[in-house]
């Protein structure tokens, strides 16, 4: 997709051609935006579900009065659609400002409520850091912490899972799709390993990049609870759910009120919910064919890389890769460096994730993933979505090859 | 004239339209992630972002780096209590709050009670008031916090926030305010008024839900939280996640058209709201009103129709949308905690309704809802054996009513 930076003239049809890439002026730069992992832009539709609740219906759901009872209907018809896209029930959802405070419900919440069941958490090998860092969190209440690992493919290694379960672990945090790398991960394989050996273990899943690009069944994975976040899917900024299976217990975060069923309080962002409800939908409508075609352009995204020297797709855990992210090591210059020239040529990527990028250190993850810090520090990450075209793989591709040009030693 | 006619303005305001122009390029062509460093989708984001903040910080007279981001005013409240809780526990594990403020505050404060910490409660004046006397005698030497509103959300009433705040100050002790009904309504300034935190909430200031923020002082004193949301190190390291940058922006405007506009909308808020309650106590007996008269939000009107009860009440005048209680706790039926906490009779608490009135309330708007409360209460009670009795002239209060049948 072509986005474009700065003010753009009002055109009738502007966020729809803004959104196919159409230059409705001509006026500004356009950019092909290959950085989906960290947020898409939103669908028009989507938006077009939205606006009318940052407009007119403005009540507040939790009043009892006709403006009120508007705007919980809504937030009720959007916890269907997002419980239809992961095949949970609607009681089961549970709306949350984001992915991040889903993950912080489920993992510190479900740890706290099993106290007195044990101590013992296990934690992926390559979790976002919201998931690392509330585990860390856990550690200093006096939780035990071990972290899975990893086997020489990259991939989970399920039997080292089945070892370190005990009747006393309570929480299993494991994500889906590693937002870095791509790699999707033995959910059900891991989920059948915990039932058998830690009844009281909540399992709990981040699924944040699934959304749209995986076929998401919360039954079949077999998880007692699952994150998701809108802005990666389409949806707005600003609201996340957590699944949570029905009788599964969590302690809330935030306190006050009583809003989704006494686990998260304060007044729900309805527009935001509303517009989860509708990219929920739509992310469901759309993937059996939007994932086959980011299938095809990932393949044209990995062939094209394999034409250029010294470039070479890191696939951890392959063929289980997600089919929107690509990540890319070329030995050299950081990532930062390449990234900047290829933003100069209109290609944006990005260097892992966007939170780590915030912390400037190197991302745990990769290092878990067997790379140096030397390696990790010259990873791009390409992220696509269904608003991703050949072409744009075909510029970065170009542009790619452009930027390795002219880094490379001159030759003698 | 749509209706119903909208007198909730505590519950939530309608997003102001410049708000929304002001929000909708982040919808579409700015949809970066702030967090997102190396290039310039999130540099737009995060420079709007940071606009925000100033806008915020410059309307509490604050410092943008002091303004903390968060999904409300509820999110904001958690953070301040169990971040300070948490980190102050070595210092003592006492905590001043009062009986009438919002649930948020209430429960999170019966968590921290199961966590071990111990939590004074004042009782309010009959007025719904806590006073800088009530705050210095429940001090204690391990005092970490004082938490008190700044405006009740149901009754209006004022806190002497500027000289509970000058205690705690001279006493060493935290404190923190929930202005979510305040900012916007009465001068806030974080130096003058010794405020070390303070909450506000974007949907009760024509911003957009879902985005709050929490002031933290940085210095004299630097106050420091324990995270209660953690991953990604965003907001300082006090709350992660990905910021909501329409929402921040639509906040950060909404703060700005606050200050810009204060007096305008003061004026014209107390201008309805004084007219309004003028004419219904011109109209009706046995009114009462809830709150302190001298100490009150100028848009805010609490009010208790003896011999009506509340729900009879709001069904009667249903063309207009108000409120029998706080938003947050009328899904039940119990008299609202705040009018408990004040004296106030189950029954009178129960006749009581909330009127809000603010940006876009009209004139019209008044003259309907005046002549819709007076027709309703009129009516009800016509159906009132207890009004007719006291028109007849008994004293209901040497009535000696009899338990059971």
């Amino acid at each position: 997709m072509r986005a474009r930076l700065g003010r753009i003239a009002p055109a009738p049809d502007a966020p729809l051609a803004r959104a196919r890439g159409i230059s409705s002026t001509g006026v500004t730069t356009p950019f092909v935006y290959l950085d989906h992992a960290a947020t898409t832009p939103l669908d028009p539709r989507v938006r077009d579900a939205l606006l009318p609740w940052l407009g007119e219906r403005f009540g507040n759901p939790s009043s009892r009065h006709k403006a009120g009872a508007a705007a919980a209907q809504a937030i009720d018809a959007a916890r269907g659609e997002v419980a239809r896209a992961i095949g949970a029930r609607r009681e089961e959802v549970v709306f949350t400002s984001g992915g991040t405070e889903a993950n912080a419900l489920a993992v510190l919440g479900g740890a706290r409520a099993r106290r007195e069941h044990g101590r013992h958490a296990l934690v992926g090998p390559t979790e976002h850091a919201c998931v690392r860092e509330c585990v860390q969190a856990l550690a200093r209440e006096g939780f035990e912490v071990e972290t899975l690992r990893l086997d020489a493919r990259g991939a989970l290694d399920l039997e080292h899972a089945a070892a370190r379960l005990r009747p006393d672990t309570i929480l299993v945090a494991q994500m889906l799709v590693q937002n870095e790398v791509g790699t999707i991960y033995p959910v059900r394989e891991l989920a059948r390993r915990v039932r058998a050996r830690s009844k009281h273990a909540l399992l709990h899943v981040d699924a944040v990049q699934a959304l749209g690009k995986l076929e998401l069944d919360v039954v079949d994975l077999g998880c007692d609870t699952l994150a998701l976040s809108a802005h990666k899917a389409h949806g707005p900024q600003g609201a996340g759910a957590l699944f949570v299976r029905e009788g599964v217990v969590l302690e809330p975060l935030v306190h006050g009120g009583g809003q989704e069923r006494g686990l998260r309080s304060g007044t729900p962002n309805v527009a935001a919910i509303v517009g989860f409800g509708a990219a929920a939908k739509l992310a469901e409508e759309l993937r059996p064919r939007h994932a086959h075609a980011l299938q095809t352009l990932r393949t044209r995204l990995v062939e094209g890389l394999a034409r250029i020297p010294g470039a070479r797709a890191f696939e951890p855990g392959a063929p289980h890769v997600a089919p929107h992210i690509v990540a890319l090591l070329i030995p050299g210059v950081p990532s930062e460096v390449r990234m900047h020239h290829l933003e100069e040529l209109g290609v944006v990527v990005s260097a892992g994730s966007a939170c780590q990028a915030q912390k400037q250190s190197i991302s745990p993850s990769l290092l878990a993933l067997g790379l140096t810090p030397d390696e990790s520090r010259t990873l791009l990450r390409i992220s696509m979505s269904r608003t991703t075209t050949p072409t744009d793989i075909d510029t970065l591709l170009t542009a790619l090859a452009q930027v390795e040009a002219k880094l490379a030693p001159p030759k003698r | 004239m749509k209706l119903p006619i909208y007198f909730d303005y505590q519950a939530t305001t309608p997003l102001d339209p410049r708000v929304l122009e002001a929000m909708l390029p982040y919808f579409t062509e700015h949809f970066g992630n702030a967090a997102s460093r190396s290039h310039a989708f999130g540099w737009t984001a995060e420079q709007a972002v940071e606009k925000a903040r100033g806008q915020i910080a410059e309307l509490l007279g604050a410092s943008p780096k002091e303004i903390v981001f968060t999904s409300g005013s509820t999110e904001a409240i958690n953070l301040a209590l169990k971040g300070a809780a948490e980190m102050y526990s070595e210092k003592g594990k006492h905590i001043v709050t009062s009986e009438v403020e919002h649930k948020a505050v209430l429960d999170t404060c019966k968590h921290l009670e199961q966590l071990g910490y111990q939590v004074t409660y004042l009782k309010p004046t009959k007025a719904g008031r806590v006073t800088r006397e009530m705050v210095e005698a429940a001090l204690r030497p391990d005092t970490i916090l004082v938490a008190l509103m700044w405006a009740n959300n149901e009754v209006g009433t004022l806190n002497p926030i500027r000289e509970i705040g000058a205690l705690c100050h001279e006493k060493g002790v935290l404190f923190f305010t929930d202005a979510t009904q305040a900012v916007g309504k009465v001068p806030v300034d974080v130096e003058a008024d010794h405020v070390d935190m303070l909450c506000l909430s974007g949907h009760k200031l024509y911003g957009p839900k879902g985005i709050g923020c929490l002031y933290v002082r940085r210095k004299n004193p630097r106050v420091r939280l324990v995270s209660q949301m953690d991953g990604g190190g965003h907001e300082r390291g006090m709350r992660s996640g990905t910021l909501n940058v329409p929402g921040i922006v639509g906040l950060g405007k909404a703060c700005e058209l606050c200050r810009t506009d204060f007096d305008k909308d003061l004026a014209h808020a107390k201008a309805l709201r004084d007219e309004f309650e003028r004419r219904v106590f011109a109209s009706l007996d046995y009114v009462t009103l809830n709150g302190d008269a001298d100490h009150r939000l100028p848009n805010n009107s609490n009010l208790s129709f003896s011999f009506v009860e509340g729900e009879s009440m709001i069904m009667g005048i249903k063309d207009i949308a108000v409120s029998s209680g706080s938003a947050c706790t009328s899904a039940s039926l119990e008299p609202s905690h705040v009018l408990r906490a004040m004296g106030v009779g189950d029954e009178l608490a129960h006749s009581s309704i909330r009127f809000g009135f603010g940006r876009f309330t009209t004139r019209e708007d008044v003259d309907f809802a005046v002549e819709q409360v007076v027709k309703a209460v009129k009516r009800l009670r016509e159906l009132s054996p207890l009004y007719e009795m006291v028109q007849e002239g008994v004293d209901l209060s040497t009535v000696n009513w009899q338990g059971g049948h």
